[in-house]
């Protein structure tokens, strides 16, 4: 055993050494900025890991018995905070490009291609959705996969090198976006090298996942490790081939998708549209599915919906991608499909919202007196309202009027504020107090802060959206008596300057209130008192 | 017959139908005789294992008892 040991850290030793040596070369080569910074990164990442495993081999190992009678807790820690740090920097992120919008003074000059509007987009997009979103998926998925499964995660520190692996891709990621690293497809933006990494993480992480659920205890696999499961390997799968590129070469971050015209475009939107389905529904819906029965004490309403809801979901996500491209060069029969199937999709979502909502029927009372469990339920009234949105926007008619304005803007952020987001919110506040052994909560009066700061600041938001994107659709169709168009561009963007406003000042109540839930995080942590009767295990004050 | 025209023909036909079978008797799966029992157990997986993973055979129930 320790000679294996001993082993896997010379393989170690050497594979680091010439990942920082390789980055070393790639750091003088550099064809681009982005690619230059990254190197630097890299460098000095796998370098710091080569001494701190050079200084560590050859020590006597500690021994790791005993360890199956516990849960890999230490990790799901981390994550929880990684969550709500990336929550902030990513709500920060949005709510000041919000503002760059009303007040176009905000793209300064002197940061001029690093911090204007188009380099901080895509960084408050990836930050929010993949940064804030993925940690918490993996966080929760952590939790959830071992005590469903009643074992402990498989792989040992390997959940370690998932969680890090994926904060080494955000950092990559974002430097990236600022310094002009994009394929500019969206919510792909990462280049290729970027994507390289993201592959290794992700199939560690499915390797955790998967080993956890064969090791189980369980004889059933439950039903929130189903959607997790599906969230892990479709992503795995649009993934790799929305990134089939060819580098220009290895020391620079530009690259050539295989993918010729119209095909790139609809395996684009076959990525981005099932980005929202399995990344932000499918995963946030293992979390509900968890986190609504153990909040409300009571198991969910219906199982045989939630395995009908499970099938449904995944059958029919996966064809709603084209209704991005109604009236492109996409054949007109894929634009229908995509369509109906979006359309018949508001069955399963409503189906998996209602045995959410009914899995509180007989303790309603709970919405009264458990702030916590009120913002999973809103999360759900959010989830039921953008899903009908959504399957309605898709429709060829409505989409000739809302396609490019404000209203699909508003659509993804009362999805993304209102269901990931006030989910995850409730998930954290299950989850601090369980991994850290708290009696309850520092203050249920600080959440209840939050729930209204963040719902009114989501209200604000959409319903601003809605009236701009309106209101710039049909000023864009506009035609005078001869048929020639009213408006120019810039008549639309004059008129949407009050909504432009109200909209920050959602997002400033909605960044306010995340601001109050890591205090209260915080508190808790330090403050709240211990679980006396659970602390057989001790637990690290991190 | 080129490829687009054949893999057409089988996603319209053979794989329409295999999806569509496969649904159907996930749906009677669901609702099979002797379901609302198991499934009553199931649904209440979450609330077994919250503090420590289950004992492995042959070993003590818990952490406390091997420690006390």
């Amino acid at each position: 055993m320790a000679k294996g040991r001993k082993m896997s850290n010379y393989i170690k030793l050497i594979a680091l050494g010439l990942v920082t040596l390789f980055a070393m070369i790639g750091t003088n080569y550099a064809r681009d900025l982005a690619y230059q910074v990254h190197a630097i990164i890299v460098m000095i990442v796998a370098g710091g890991l080569f001494l701190y495993t050079l200084r560590r081999t050859d020590e006597p190992k500690v021994a790791a018995a005993g360890l199956e009678n516990e849960y890999f807790d230490s990790v799901i820690r981390a994550g929880t905070i990684a969550t709500a740090f990336w929550g902030v920097v990513g709500f920060l992120a949005g709510t000041f490009i919000a503002f760059q919008l009303a007040f176009p003074a905000l793209n300064f000059e002197w940061a001029d291609g690093l911090a204007n509007f188009g380099r901080l987009r895509p960084l408050h997009t990836s930050a929010v959705i993949f940064a804030f979103g993925g940690n918490a998926l993996i966080a929760t998925s952590f939790y959830v996969v071992q005590r469903t499964s009643a074992a402990r995660l498989w792989g040992g520190n390997l959940a370690w090198f998932v969680f890090w692996g994926y904060q080494l891709f955000i950092v990559l990621a974002a430097t990236g976006y600022l310094l002009g690293g994009t394929q500019s497809k969206e919510y792909a933006e990462p280049e290729w090298y970027v994507d390289l990494w993201l592959t290794i993480v992700w199939v560690a992480y499915l390797a955790v996942f998967l080993g956890t659920i064969i090791k189980r205890k369980e004889p059933h696999i439950y039903v929130a490790n189903w959607f997790y499961l599906s969230f892990i390997v479709t992503v795995a799968m649009l993934h790799l081939i929305n990134n089939m590129t060819i580098p220009v070469s290895i020391w620079g971050s530009k690259s050539v998708i295989v993918w010729p015209g119209v095909q790139d475009a609809m395996i684009q939107w076959w990525y981005g549209h099932n980005a929202v389905g399995f990344f932000l529904t499918a995963g946030f819906l293992g979390m509900m599915y968890y986190f609504i029965p153990k909040q409300a004490e009571r198991p969910v309403f219906s199982y045989k919906l939630s395995i009908i809801h499970f099938w449904a979901l995944i059958f029919l996500y996966i064809w709603a991608g084209p209704h991005h491209l109604h009236y492109t060069a996409l054949p007109d029969w894929a634009s229908t499909l995509g369509m109906v199937m979006s359309v018949i999709l508001w069955m399963p979502s409503w189906g998996g919202m209602i045995n959410g909502l009914m899995t509180l029927s007989g303790a309603w009372d709970k919405l009264r007196t458990d702030p916590v469990i009120r913002m999973m339920v809103i999360s759900l009234g959010f989830y039921g309202m953008s899903t009908f949105e959504g399957p309605m926007m898709s429709i060829r008619a409505v989409n000739s009027l809302s396609h490019y304005t404000d209203w699909t803007i508003g659509h993804v952020h009362s999805g993304a504020l209102g269901w990931n987001g006030m989910i995850t919110f409730g998930a954290l506040y299950y989850l601090v107090p369980a991994l850290w052994k708290r009696e309850s909560l520092y203050s249920l009066r600080l959440v209840s802060w939050h729930f209204w700061l963040a719902t009114i600041g989501i209200i604000l938001y959409a319903a601003s959206m809605w009236v701009t994107g309106i209101m710039e659709g049909l000023m864009w169709r506009e035609v005078d008596a001869n048929g020639f168009l009213v408006n120019s561009f810039a008549d639309t963007v004059a008129a949407k300057f009050p909504m432009y406003v109200v909209r920050g000042l959602g997002g400033v109540m909605f960044l306010a209130g995340a601001v109050i839930m890591c205090y209260n995080l915080w508190m808790t942590v330090r403050k709240a008192p211990a679980k006396e009767a659970s602390l057989t295990v001790p637990v690290p004050a991190e | 017959m080129e490829l687009y025209t054949l893999l057409r023909q089988f996603a319209d036909s053979w794989m329409l139908l295999f999806l569509f079978t496969f649904f159907i008797g996930v749906i009677v799966w669901a609702f099979r005789p002797g379901s609302t029992k198991a499934y009553k157990d199931t649904a209440n997986i979450p609330f077994r294992h919250d503090d420590a993973p289950a004992p492995s055979e042959g070993q003590p129930a818990a952490n406390k008892e091997a420690r006390a």
